[in-house]
């Protein structure tokens, strides 16, 4: 694993392919390519060390967009794909793009078991909560009651929440934003990436053409403030336009107060990123818009050793025990015999 | 076996405590024994003792574990009993032998269940102790058959095994249990004094295995030794028989079983291509040895991923050859299915991977331990689409280390993945395998490209039809790959209609285009007969052990093995075409087949047998004779 000395500046400009892009014009994928493009050149990371590995679905285009190395693999499998890149090598800086059909559908068991082994890559999974390569059906994020075409009296499918999967799956870093909230994304971006491993975000992204306006409660200008909530470690839950709201406990259960009136911000619930137990991030995962802001940002980001290194010290112990393996020491394992 | 019997020797004297009594002593060119018993006896492990000693005695040797799909069915019943069938041998043996000529028998179940399979002149042995009512109930017998006479055409010897086992190290101090734990050493002790063999491999094994455990150590040599003892002592017994070293080719060898030899070649073959190895797989019976041996293999740089299924198992595999190391997984038939669609992107992407199938009995879960041949078509067509894969199949133990260096030169040569086919029968079956020469092996280096100026073109093809394999860190070579259609040279995604078809053919020339680096097909036997029986896979030592029968006899008869099912052998088509008749043995409805009379219009015809077991050598005889007659 050799570190390239010297990295050349590159720009945003570098990062682009030759392909031309070809998402519906007004799709929320192309902000995301632009805060990926632009953080891409801020990481020093040489161009050719970097990897996107993708599923199926509109998002999963998404690295022939990127001029880097790149895998548009089969529906569900990039994580499957993503493991074996990184386990062979560990120096590559490598990038999963999926949807939340792709990821929590058809790829939902491979989600759970990457995020759970911390190999250290990057997951982000654009959730339109529709299925929109194949023009409109329900996706396991969408909310109960959709109309769709596959569900013309509404979906009876209670819907996953992506966070609170892979809170449950033990990750180590989970975060969420939206994609027209570039420079938060940008931020929670570049987080992500300086994560030692499996980074999950959740980013929240209009299909304009299948789904449109499905998150308009959180990036519309009226209600954004009231429906949103920005976490900062170590900080009160505070949200709202005139920044009075907050979330305090009520026994296990959070709760909308308003500040003043004798509740002050040290009533309320502080955010630790860092808490050792997920269940502070997990609670988090569970507030949803009406009765609740959503919040976004980093919502858990704790240290475990990931698997490649695990897996490279295994290595490196066997050999220094038994002594780096010899062909001839191969074949005389076990019983040999000599025949005169 | 018939005509087994090539000396007789007498007066042998075997002396113990003062007493000298007579033994006569018999020479065999060969003994077929089976040790039976419950899954939990410990079958196996006294068949793979006697398989060691009689390897590093000189035998040629072969063996067929043949085991339950349960790991502890209900004692006592024949779900449960396990089974170990060892053939050695004066001279080369190619097959475990077809029935065996001694039986031990540890139950009436395992009686019941392996007597069909006993020489009608063979010798049983059972432990007596374990013939209780219950026992007899338990697996199905209406009367006791040590006594009705039901076997009274067989030797039969009854020995109180498990009573003399509690006797010979009751001063262990361990309890009367684990003292029956001992039986497999008893049963084995006794064969080694029957069968005139030395102890000293096995009691080094107990010695090193139970190294930590004194007491355990010293019950199994003391039921190991009161066996032999038994046999020397009593007067039960008063023959031995003598099986001499056969000629074997001088040089280095140990025992090999066909998943113990895919995982040494995969090993090998990422030392020879000076890569590192990784292995994505998921448990399956009978395909998870290659995965445990693999396991043990850290210090040759292999990383062995145990995914969450059979999907992941694969994908992961195409996403460490993408990124530049030797990759490989390995399944049974139904991860086989499961992992279609990642073996279609891999034929899309045209990423070296080789993809192991050791077959089992199916379809579906069918039988996880039994052997069978049937996922030949499954590995030619079953993947959407036009998606040829070149299918190689081992027909030996040691040649399925020979075939996973092969599968691995193809691969890398032409970027595409590769199915290797083994099945239950090579995978557990073991044989005495040479150690190879360095020398011999051949070199699978690979040349990355690097960037050179011009522009790469990522589907730019070589003289062998392959693309370049350009390593993610390699600078100036960034490129994506992907399942969608690719335009020629450029690998852009492509939906033009000619271009598809053009790639479709490509693709296609590619794999066919090795035909003209495999080699051809040999024919064994006489050239000039009417019948070629055409084997392909674990059929091999069958085919050719009756091919020897019938021309021993003066009959003309020859074969031929299929190492190479996609592309064929260049010569193949003359081959089948040059004898009047060709018949086809498998273990499945017929799957090469139908392979061959459309590749060929020879009007071959099949020999099938779909029981989950091996040919008997006197089945393929019998087939042999009755086309000869007719």
């Amino acid at each position: 694993m050799s570190v390239d000395v010297a990295v050349e500046q590159l720009t945003a400009k570098d990062f682009a392919s030759d392909q031309e892009v070809r998402w519906c014009p007004g799709c929320g994928d192309y902000a995301i390519l632009a805060q990926v493009k632009k953080v891409l050149p801020e990481l020093n990371i040489p161009r050719e060390k970097i990897v996107f590995v993708s599923g199926i679905g509109c998002s999963s285009r998404f690295p022939y967009y990127v001029e880097s190395y790149g895998f548009h693999s089969i529906h569900g499998r990039a994580l499957a794909i993503a493991t074996g890149v990184k386990v062979a090598r560990p120096d590559l800086c490598v990038w999963v793009v999926t949807g939340d059909g792709d990821g929590l559908s058809i790829g939902g068991n491979h989600l759970l078991h990457a995020i759970r082994r911390n190999l250290d890559i990057n997951v982000l999974l654009f959730n339109n909560r529709i299925y929109g390569l194949t023009k409109g059906q329900y996706s396991p994020t969408s909310e109960i009651g959709k109309k769709t075409k596959s569900t013309p009296s509404g979906s009876i499918d209670f819907p996953l929440h992506p966070l609170s999967v892979a809170i449950g799956a033990e990750a180590t870093f989970v975060a969420r934003a939206h994609d027209v909230n570039i420079k938060h994304l940008g931020a929670v971006l570049k987080r992500a990436v300086a994560h030692k491993g499996t980074s999950f975000v959740e980013i929240y992204q209009n299909c304009n053409i299948f789904n449109d306006k499905a998150f308009e409660y959180t990036t519309g200008k009226e209600t954004k403030a009231d429906a949103t909530l920005v976490l900062e470690h170590g900080r009160p839950l505070i949200f709202g336009a005139d920044r009075n709201k907050g979330i305090r406990l009520n026994g296990l259960n959070p709760e909308i107060v308003t500040l003043g009136d004798g509740i002050t911000e040290d009533d309320l619930l502080f955010h630790d990123e860092k808490a050792p137990e997920p269940t502070l991030a997990y609670m988090l995962s569970r507030l949803y818009h009406p009765q609740f802001p959503e919040p976004i940002g980093v919502f858990r980001a704790v240290q475990r050793n990931t698997y490649e290194d695990m897996l490279e010290e295994q290595v490196a112990g066997a050999k220094e025990q038994k002594g780096v393996g010899t062909l001839e020491g191969l074949f005389e394992q076990g019983d040999v015999w000599t025949v005169d | 076996m018939d005509g087994s019997e090539t000396g007789i020797g007498t007066g042998t004297a075997t002396s113990t405590g003062g007493k000298t009594r007579e033994v006569s002593t018999r020479r065999l060119d060969h003994v077929v024994i089976r040790f039976a018993g419950d899954s939990g006896d410990g079958m196996q492990l006294a068949g793979t003792q006697l398989t060691n000693t009689s390897a590093a005695f000189g035998n040629d040797v072969s063996t067929l574990p043949d085991f339950p799909a349960e790991i502890r069915a209900p004692a006592g019943t024949l779900a449960g009993v396990s089974g170990f069938q060892l053939n050695f041998s004066e001279r080369l043996v190619h097959t475990p032998g077809d029935g065996c000529d001694v039986l031990v028998a540890m139950n009436p179940a395992a009686l019941k269940a392996n007597i069909a399979d006993l020489t009608e002149d063979g010798t049983v042995i059972v432990n007596t102790d374990a013939f209780s009512a219950k026992n007899l109930e338990k697996a199905g017998y209406e009367s006791n058959p040590l006594e009705d006479g039901s076997i009274a055409s067989h030797a039969l010897f009854k020995v109180q095994i498990d009573k003399l086992c509690s006797e010979a190290a009751k001063d262990t101090g361990l309890g009367n249990k684990a003292l029956l734990r001992t039986r497999n050493f008893f049963a084995l002790g006794l064969v080694y004094w029957l069968y005139d063999r030395p102890m000293v491999t096995t009691e080094k094994w107990i010695e090193t295995k139970f190294a930590k455990v004194r007491a355990v150590a010293d019950a199994n040599l003391k039921a190991l030794h009161s066996g032999y003892y038994y046999g020397e002592t009593t007067e039960v017994f008063q023959t031995r028989y003598q099986v001499n070293r056969a000629e074997i080719p001088p040089g280095r060898y140990r025992k090999l079983t066909g998943n113990e030899a895919v995982a040494m070649g995969m090993v090998a073959a990422a030392r020879l291509a000076n890569k590192t190895l990784f292995y994505g797989t998921y448990p399956i019976t009978p395909a998870s040895d290659i995965l445990h041996e693999l396991s043990k293999q850290a210090h040759f740089d292999v990383k062995t991923f145990q995914a969450e299924d059979e999907i992941a198992a694969v994908a992961s595999t195409l996403g460490a050859s993408f990124a530049g190391e030797l990759a490989a997984t390995g399944t049974s038939g139904p991860g086989i299915a499961l992992k279609g669609e990642a073996m279609g992107l891999a034929v899309m992407t045209e990423l070296p991977v080789v993809i192991v199938n050791v077959q089992r009995g199916g379809p579906s879960t069918g039988l996880p331990t039994k052997t069978e041949q049937a996922d030949l078509l499954q590995a030619m067509f079953g993947r959407n689409g036009e998606c040829p894969m070149p299918v190689l199949a081992a027909s030996t133990p040691g040649d399925c280390f020979d075939m996973t260096i092969e599968a691995f030169r193809i691969a890398t040569r032409y970027m595409t993945p590769v199915i290797l086919l083994s099945d239950g029968y090579l995978a557990n079956g073991a044989a005495p395998w040479m150690l190879p020469k360095l020398s011999d092996l051949p070199d699978l280096s690979v040349q990355h490209p690097q960037a050179n100026g011009r522009e790469f073109l990522p589907y730019e093809r070589n003289e062998f039809g392959a693309r370049p394999w350009a390593v993610p860190g390699t600078r100036g070579l960034e490129h994506r790959i992907g399942g969608l259609e690719k335009a020629a040279g450029s690998g852009n995604v492509s939906y033009d209609p000619d271009n598809h078809e053009r790639m479709i053919k490509l693709r296609a020339a590619k794999v066919a285009g090795i035909a003209n680096d495999i080699p051809p097909i040999e024919i064994y036997g006489d050239q000039d007969a009417d019948l070629l029986l055409l084997g392909w896979g674990s059929t091999y030592g069958a085919i050719i052990s009756a091919v020897d029968d019938v021309r021993s006899k003066g009959k003309k008869v020859a074969s031929a093995h299929v190492k190479y099912l996609n592309p064929f052998p260049k010569n193949l088509g003359e081959v089948v075409q040059s004898f009047k008749r060709v018949v086809i043995p498998e273990m499945n409805m017929g799957q090469l087949l139908p392979m061959i009379r459309s590749t060929y219009l020879v009007d071959a015809i099949g020999f099938n047998k779909v029981q989950g077991k091996p040919f008997h050598i006197k089945e393929v005889v019998a087939k042999i004779e009755e086309l000869l007659e007719g």
